[in-house]
């Protein structure tokens, strides 16, 4: 267990605590009633685990682990689709490396690597440009995918590819939204939710203002947040504020990176070059009105989907889940990682049958990782 | 992925393209300066950014900067950038 004493500013982080519990006191949270915070980014999860706050912090407060990862939510067609990309010997395919160990319905992008697939690991989308320009006979895709923190990036990549007139450059485009699958949770008449911690990176792009629904319509109140610990912990004392004051509205805690309305620019990239899908599937939760982006007509010709007559495109695809795989239950929130019947025996990072065991965010890693949270331990 | 790193703007190589050079945990990358563009490029020289998969998202203060790099680091996210960096120039160097 880690201490409030490895803190960079262990005062700061013990005066949270404190004031956190004397809130959760106020408020009548019990560790029998606890009070459920979902953090939204699975990056937000990571932190809560490093630095074990789940243990340090008063036991009226439950941190419930929401979809945020975009790796763990791709559902297994994806992955096979982004196979079968590959594997077409014109195609060199790229990637972030964060994807390349999500278990496919045969096998992951690494196995297909193995087997002989070209598929490279790039950092940037604008890797992916480069070895355009550089192999002009060979067609390079890139596998978009990630949340509002990263779309930006693939428009301006798609953009740069139309000024230059690239032949050989496509995009597979997976990417995603975060405010619809939280008003899907919200829906949920089985959900239990008080509050929001909402990711910072995020809103960097898209500032808060997409998140006043959750306010206004839901009365539930979120906080967007930055990523040290006693980010969190402020984050967390400012829900069980607003909670207390039964006044529900979204904050800003990550005021220093995050501007109210976003950044200018990647918003116009990302108007310029994507519109919404009707619906968009999401590994374990189902079909979600309006989650997921596709790129307009306007730039068709970087589309992988129209050129090589792939995904969407063409129609879903139906590739069950795992049996007895509960990664969207506990996704959700629902149960615990290790909860799962898999946890620990079918399925460990080495063996992994959902994407939460191998992402470096997933839940089902950082309890695996880190050896759990109160409740698991006992 | 989704977590950025930051990183010091240190060289403008491409005004066209909005390409910059960042020092990112002392190494040195190629990064799109456009969504922190507020003016002439060369004035984002020695500015600080959140760099996130080879974007500058963000500006930063040199503070923030170092307290960002200090926590990133025992989340052992740096290593995790700089190793994802590398990929990328092996990728494309063809060393796959
Ligand atoms: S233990 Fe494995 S199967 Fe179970 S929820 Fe986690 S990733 Fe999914």
């Amino acid at each position: 267990m880690k201490f409030a004493s490895e803190f960079r500013d262990p005062k700061l982080a013990r005066a949270l605590l404190s004031a956190i519990a004397e809130k959760a006191d106020a408020i009548g949270a019990t560790r029998e009633k606890p009070v459920h915070i979902m953090e939204i980014c699975g990056g937000h999860t990571h932190s809560i685990f490093r630095y074990g706050l789940d243990k340090l912090i008063h036991e009226g407060i439950e941190f419930i682990h929401g979809p945020g990862c975009p790796v763990c939510v791709l559902p297994r067609a994806r992955v096979d689709e982004c196979i079968e990309l590959a594997e077409r010997p014109e195609v060199i395919f790229t990637t972030f490396g964060d994807a390349m160990r999500v278990p496919g319905s045969k096998k992951s992008l690494i196995q297909a690597k193995a087997d002989g697939a070209d598929i490279r690991m790039v950092y940037s989308p604008l890797d992916a440009l480069e070895l355009a320009r550089r192999n002009p006979d060979r067609e390079v895709v890139f596998f978009g995918l990630g949340f509002e923190t990263t779309t930006p990036s693939t428009a301006l990549a798609i953009q740069q590819a139309a000024r230059e007139g690239l032949k050989n450059f496509t995009v597979f485009c997976n990417h995603i939204t975060v405010p619809e699958p939280i008003k899907a949770l919200l829906d949920d008449p089985y959900m239990m939710l008080d509050g929001f911690i909402g990711p910072g990176h995020v809103s960097m792009v898209i500032g808060i203002h997409p998140y006043d629904f959750i306010a206004q319509d839901y009365g539930k109140p979120i906080v967007v947040a930055g990523f040290e610990p006693t980010d969190l912990l402020q984050s967390v004392l400012m829900v069980l504020t607003q909670i207390e004051q039964g006044q529900p509205r979204v904050e800003n805690q990550y005021g220093r990176v995050v501007p109210e309305n976003g950044n200018p620019v990647s918003l116009a990239a990302i108007e310029d070059v994507y519109e919404k899908r009707p619906s968009f599937e999401w590994r374990g939760l189902g079909e979600i009105d309006a989650s997921g982006l596709r790129i307009r007509p306007a730039y068709r010709a970087y589309d992988a989907e129209e050129k090589f007559g792939i995904g969407y495109a063409v129609g879903r695809r139906e590739v069950p889940e795992v049996e007895g795989c509960a990664c969207g239950q506990v996704m959700t929130g629902r149960i615990k990682p290790t909860q799962c019947p898999q946890f620990g025996k079918g399925c460990t990072p080495e063996t992994a049958l959902g994407a939460l065991m191998v992402s470096s965010e997933g839940a089902c890693a950082a309890y695996w990782q880190y050896g759990g949270a109160r409740s698991a331990a006992e | 992925m989704c977590l950025g790193i930051p990183g010091q703007i240190v060289e403008i190589t491409d005004e066209a393209r909005m390409m910059a050079l960042a020092e990112v945990s002392g190494v040195r990358r190629a990064v799109n300066v456009a969504c922190i563009a507020d003016g002439p490029l060369q004035g984002l020289i020695g500015e600080w950014a959140l760099i996130h998969v080879g974007f500058a998202m963000a500006k930063i203060d040199e503070d923030e900067a170092a307290q960002t790099l200090a926590a990133l680091h025992e989340l052992g996210e740096t290593q995790e950038a700089l190793e994802q960096m590398a990929a990328g120039d092996a990728a494309l160097e063809g060393r796959v």
